[in-house]
């Protein structure tokens, strides 16, 4: 099987210091795939550095086959490669449909009524400004506007962070949804039980260096792995 | 009855004022950019109106051209040259931007003298019009409601289409838009074609009522600027009232007045920035 996002040996800096270490990862088909790690890890530096709004020094970034490395974030962006950030970077100043309505692209098998089934709290919010969101909201609202540009693979930038757990349940099943529509996800996420729910497979990023790769199932039953990595009991 | 004349002529003028201001709002709100080259995109469209009717070709082919040629001149510079300097700070946007009114300046001289001339009314509007038991010229009608259309046009452009929410979503955040596969290059570069033209237009509007000089590009760059300024950063609704108030007001000053009719904006200026210091409706 081919992956649809490939990373391969990535070095990425900012400024001096040298963030990346050479990350290698896949993601196929169908994946929902997690990157876990403490806190400056580098997980959000990887999304950025696929997506190119960080440019590696030296690595490979390959989308559905075709080496985009280098290339700037908006030609990534357009080639299918998605970031939901960690700020979620709504326009305040705008309308949840327009922030939506900007986001359409020719093309894309999605469409804003697709959008409105998976996510009908948006619809109820329509007309509201993006800065009028609740969190929740605003992260459904990042996660929609991604998803309108048609992407052949999407990724989460710690998408239930700081959400009231009745909503973090509604998210999880909405990211469901999408994997089921066939669009490949890599997770970015520090809750656990919110990556088994969703996860194939699982990778640990310690200080710029993937340490750890293993299916949902060895995951599961590795509370020593996890002890080690990521500090917490399982 | 002579100050109702003077109140439809500020109502003229002062609409040409908002469509000068409207270009510089647009162009500040989305790249931060301060540009003095404003005025000297308002005196190529008014001195390239005078030189194609001047060359035979009939003054509504000539306001259309003159303005797609200025848009597309604005382009060119903010492509190869301005969009270097965006991130520096504004004293760097000034500095460079006033070079470049000051080159269009001495370049007007060259070509077309330090005299300036005249732009025949256009063909067909040379009438005037009885409003009540007093005349009215055709053409300030006719511009007063073309710049109407115009405001109206701008906002639904602005507030009502996927493109306005584009230039909006860019001026609140570039690299949110490069996310979504947006070239803010591209963008930035059109938007700034585009407000400069709006100022192109105005100066082609502009020209067969005060015809054209060397030094009217300086003197729409200040009151766009105070149009700007009392209107309220990026407000678009308060450059339409800024742009009226400062039209009238200077309209009814050349009678009560002349020699004060300029000081006086800036009178105007200063009042509101001493009551309101972000301007009639500014929000930043
Ligand atoms: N814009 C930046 N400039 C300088 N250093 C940064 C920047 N963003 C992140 N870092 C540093 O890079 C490291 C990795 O950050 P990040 O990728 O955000 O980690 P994670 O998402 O795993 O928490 C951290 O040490 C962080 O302090
Ligand atoms: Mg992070």
């Amino acid at each position: 099987m081919t992956a649809t996002l490939r990373l391969t040996d990535l070095h990425s800096y900012y400024g001096k210091s040298h963030i990346l270490q050479g990350v290698s990862l896949e993601l196929s088909e169908g994946e929902i795939v997690t990157l876990l790690g403490r806190n400056g890890a580098g997980k959000s530096t990887t999304l950025k550095t696929a997506v190119g709004a960080v440019t590696p020094r030296s690595g490979r970034v390959e989308l559905a086959g075709r080496d985009v490395t280098g290339q700037p974030a908006h030609r990534i962006a357009k080639a299918g490669l998605s970031l939901v950030p960690e700020d979620r970077g709504i326009f305040q100043l705008l309308s949840v449909e327009e922030n939506l309505r900007i986001a359409v692209k020719r093309g894309s098998p999605w469409a804003i009524s697709d959008i409105y089934k998976i996510f009908p709290r948006l619809e109820e919010r329509r007309r509201n400004g993006g800065g009028q969101l609740s969190g929740g909201e605003q992260q459904m609202l990042s996660i929609a506007r991604a998803l309108l540009g048609g992407p052949k693979v999407l990724m989460l930038d710690e998408p239930v962070e700081g959400l009231a757990p009745i909503i973090v349940e509604e998210i999880v099943s909405q990211i469901g949804l999408i994997r089921d529509a066939g669009v490949p996800i890599l997770l970015v996420e520090q809750n656990l039980a919110v990556c088994r729910a969703l996860a194939n497979r699982h990778y640990i990023l310690e200080m710029g260096r993937i340490v750890h790769e293993a299916s949902a199932t060895e995951f599961a039953s590795d509370s020593e792995t996890i002890d080690r990595y990521l500090g917490v009991k399982a | 009855m002579i100050y109702l004349f003077q109140i439809l002529n500020g109502i003229g003028l002062g609409m040409l004022y908002f469509l000068l201001a409207a270009g510089l709002s647009i162009i500040f709100g989305l790249l931060q950019f301060v540009n003095f080259a404003h005025g000297a995109f308002y005196l190529l469209g008014a001195y390239l109106t005078y030189d194609l009717v001047e060359r035979g070709v009939s003054f509504w082919i000539a306001l259309p051209v003159a303005t797609l040629i200025v848009a597309i001149v604005a382009g060119a510079i903010e492509a190869l040259l301005l969009h270097r300097i965006y991130k520096l700070p504004h004293t760097f946007h000034i500095l460079v931007t006033v070079g470049i009114a000051l080159v269009f300046q001495e370049l007007a001289i060259i070509i077309w003298g330090p005299i300036g001339g005249s732009v025949p009314t256009p063909d067909g509007l040379g009438g005037v019009v009885m409003l009540g038991n007093f005349v009215y010229p055709q053409y300030r009608l006719f511009t007063i409601a073309v710049t109407a259309v115009l405001a109206g046009g701008l906002w639904w452009l602005l507030e009502g289409t996927r493109v306005g929410a584009i230039v909006r979503a860019g001026s609140e955040s570039a690299s949110n838009m490069a996310l979504l596969g947006y070239n803010t290059m591209r963008i930035n570069t059109a938007v700034f074609a585009f407000g400069a033209g709006l100022a192109g237009l105005a100066g082609a509007l502009a020209a067969p009522i005060r015809g054209v000089e060397p030094f009217m590009g300086a003197e729409a760059l200040s009151v766009a600027f105070v149009v700007v300024v009392i209107g309220g950063m990026g407000s678009y609704t308060g450059a339409l009232a800024a742009g009226l108030m400062i039209g009238i007001i200077q309209s009814l000053m050349t009678t009560i007045w002349p020699q004060g009719a300029q000081l006086f904006i800036y009178i105007a200026m200063a009042a509101v920035i001493a009551i309101r210091p972000r301007g009639l409706l500014g929000r930043v």
